[in-house]
């Protein structure tokens, strides 16, 4: 294998890009990127990030050293636009192309936008880009912000622009935010922290539209009054970036189809992070980023997958002063037991909620509670990896 | 040099948070020994005395970035830059940490002079653990 080329210059691409080196690939490595900016880290763009505690340094995810010691050629701001059906061209924006041997597709995923025009004011928030425009706007100034969706994007930009002093509005969908990642009990408990912290939390309504020609003024629920707004931000989900794969042989649906080891259905093609549905399953979390890129390419190196992804989903999100963490895989009906603390006021000195099915525990939710989360962390690993041993 | 606590009240396995600016997280070890370091993990902002102990390292409890408590130094991603390391010693009972000064750090330290080549920050004797048993 002479020479490897990974799209998307993000958290997952680098990642593979290291293990590539570490996992003795000393070929031709290419990155390419469609953000001029280097790797940098997204979680804290709604957090650190939008306050001003985090400057764009603190984002950065390779010194330069290790950039150096990476010997990689990096294209940025050049968008790959096509990958032939053999998966051994890649063909970039201005058309030059890229004879390779090996791909890893690490093109992430993009934020939803809302249906429509956007007029000034409206603002998505995926990419340093976005944090830039969106913190410039919220600097000048007190602002009624409108967030539309309270998932973990937008409870974290809603909770960043309160902690600012602006007027927050969030609204919501679903009858409740975040219940298919945590269940209608604990759903409500985090639901409760906008309220705590002063922001108006709208559920069960969708937008049908919003007010203003060049700049917006306002957000048209489906149902209710008009909310008046200066600033927007539609935290509304993600799409993972796979159109640039039309014309390959890849299957494609919601996510690069690979099977347990990140291969696609060409075993020179590998796919990790946010763009990927391995074994069934896509992930939009960072530490998923971070872990299936080793797996991928040990997959890689040896033609065939050797390795499987066996790790236990896990993401975090800091929300009004409170650190969320959850881990595992909760079910529809899983009981909820509060093991520590008290979730009836989450912000008062956190709580720790095991999930139940049948005895056994499937999944852990903390708030506050980072070495007590950790342990059944663990513990959820070390059960993980005794049902597979006992069914290898 | 600060009283955190009595030894007795720091069993093996266990870590405390002491409140200084910044904060330090001092370790009693399995194996009997004592360490500290800054608390906060250099990735980004999580308490390592929260951490999981495990022989002579600790796992951040955000990312699981590892480091070594004798030299400070991450063992491994997401974290790319050290902790400082703090000597710790054992007085009448009661645990003691001595802050490691490092420049621009502890507010006296522009006042008093610091030996210039001195690598405070993971010498190697500030690092020693101190045997308790
Ligand atoms: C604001 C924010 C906060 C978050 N907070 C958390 C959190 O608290 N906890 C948590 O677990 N996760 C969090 N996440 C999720 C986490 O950041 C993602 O899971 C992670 O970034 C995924 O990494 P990735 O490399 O797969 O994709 P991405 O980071 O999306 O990177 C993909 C890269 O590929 C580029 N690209 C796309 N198409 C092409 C193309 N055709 N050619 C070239 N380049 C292309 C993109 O521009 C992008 O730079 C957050 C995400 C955001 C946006
Ligand atoms: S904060 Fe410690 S590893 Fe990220």
């Amino acid at each position: 294998m002479r020479t490897v080329t990974v799209v998307g210059a993000s958290l997952s691409g680098l990642y593979a890009a290291r293990e590539l080196r570490s996992q003795g690939f000393d070929g031709r490595l290419v990155v390419i990127g469609d953000e001029l900016h280097r790797p940098y880290d997204r979680p804290p763009l709604s957090k650190g990030f939008l306050t001003g505690r985090t400057d764009e340094a603190g984002l950065e995810l390779a010194d330069p050293e290790e950039t150096a010691e990476l010997d990689a050629e990096w294209l940025l701001g050049t968008r790959a636009r096509g990958l032939d059906p053999r998966g051994r061209t890649v063909v970039l924006d201005d058309g030059r192309t890229l004879s390779t041997d090996a791909v890893v597709i690490a093109t992430g995923a993009s934020a939803r936008r809302l249906p429509g025009r956007h007029p000034a004011g409206v603002h998505t928030l995926r990419t340093l880009d976005d944090a830039l425009a969106l913190r410039h706007e919220l600097t000048r100034g007190p602002r009624r912000v409108v967030v539309i969706g309270a998932g973990f994007i937008g409870a974290e930009t809603a909770s960043s622009c309160a902690a600012l002093g602006h007027e927050v509005t969030v609204v919501e969908a679903a009858p409740l935010p975040l219940v298919p990642q945590l269940g209608p009990d604990m759903a409500a408990v985090c639901a409760r922290l906008h309220q705590r912290a002063g922001v108006r939390l709208i559920t069960g309504t969708g937008v049908a539209g919003l007010r203003g020609t060049d700049t917006v003024s306002g957000v048209v629920p489906a149902h209710g009054a008009l909310l008046p707004a200066d600033i927007v931000v539609a935290g509304v989900g993600v799409t993972p970036n796979t159109d640039w794969l039309a014309g390959s042989t890849l299957a494609l649906n919601d996510g690069v189809l690979c099977d347990d080891g990140c291969t696609t259905s060409l075993p020179h093609v590998v796919a990790v992070g946010d763009v990927a549905r391995i074994g069934g399953l896509r992930a939009e979390h960072w530490t998923a980023a971070t872990e299936q890129p080793r797996v991928a390419v040990a997959n890689l190196l040896a033609g065939r997958t050797v390795e499987t992804v066996r790790s236990v989903p896990y993401f975090w999100s800091d929300q009004y002063g409170a650190r969320i963490q959850f881990a595992g895989r909760r079910e529809d009906g899983d009981t909820v037991r509060i093991t520590e603390g008290d979730a009836v006021d989450p912000a008062g000195g956190g709580f720790l909620a095991l999930y139940e099915r049948a005895g056994r525990t499937t999944a852990v939710l903390a708030v506050d509670r980072p070495r007590s989360f950790m342990r059944v962390r663990r513990e959820l690993v070390r059960a993980k990896e005794r049902v597979e041993s006992a069914t290898r | 040099m600060i009283p955190v606590c009595r030894l007795e009240d720091l069993p093996e396995g266990e870590s405390v948070r002491v409140e200084t600016t910044p904060p330090v997280a001092v370790f009693h070890t399995e194996e009997g020994e004592l360490y500290a370091v800054d608390d906060t993990c250099t990735h980004q902002d999580a308490s390592l005395s929260q951490g999981w102990l495990e022989g002579r390292q600790v796992e951040c409890p955000l990312h699981a970035a590892s480091f070594d408590l004798r030299t400070g130094q991450p063992t491994c991603l997401p974290a790319r830059r050290p902790v400082r390391t703090h000597r710790v010693t054992v007085e009448d009972g009661v645990v003691h940490v001595h802050l490691t000064v490092a420049e621009g750090t502890a507010a006296w330290a522009r006042s008093t002079p610091v030996v210039p080549s001195a690598p405070q920050a993971h010498s190697p004797s500030a690092a020693e653990g101190t045997r308790t048993a």
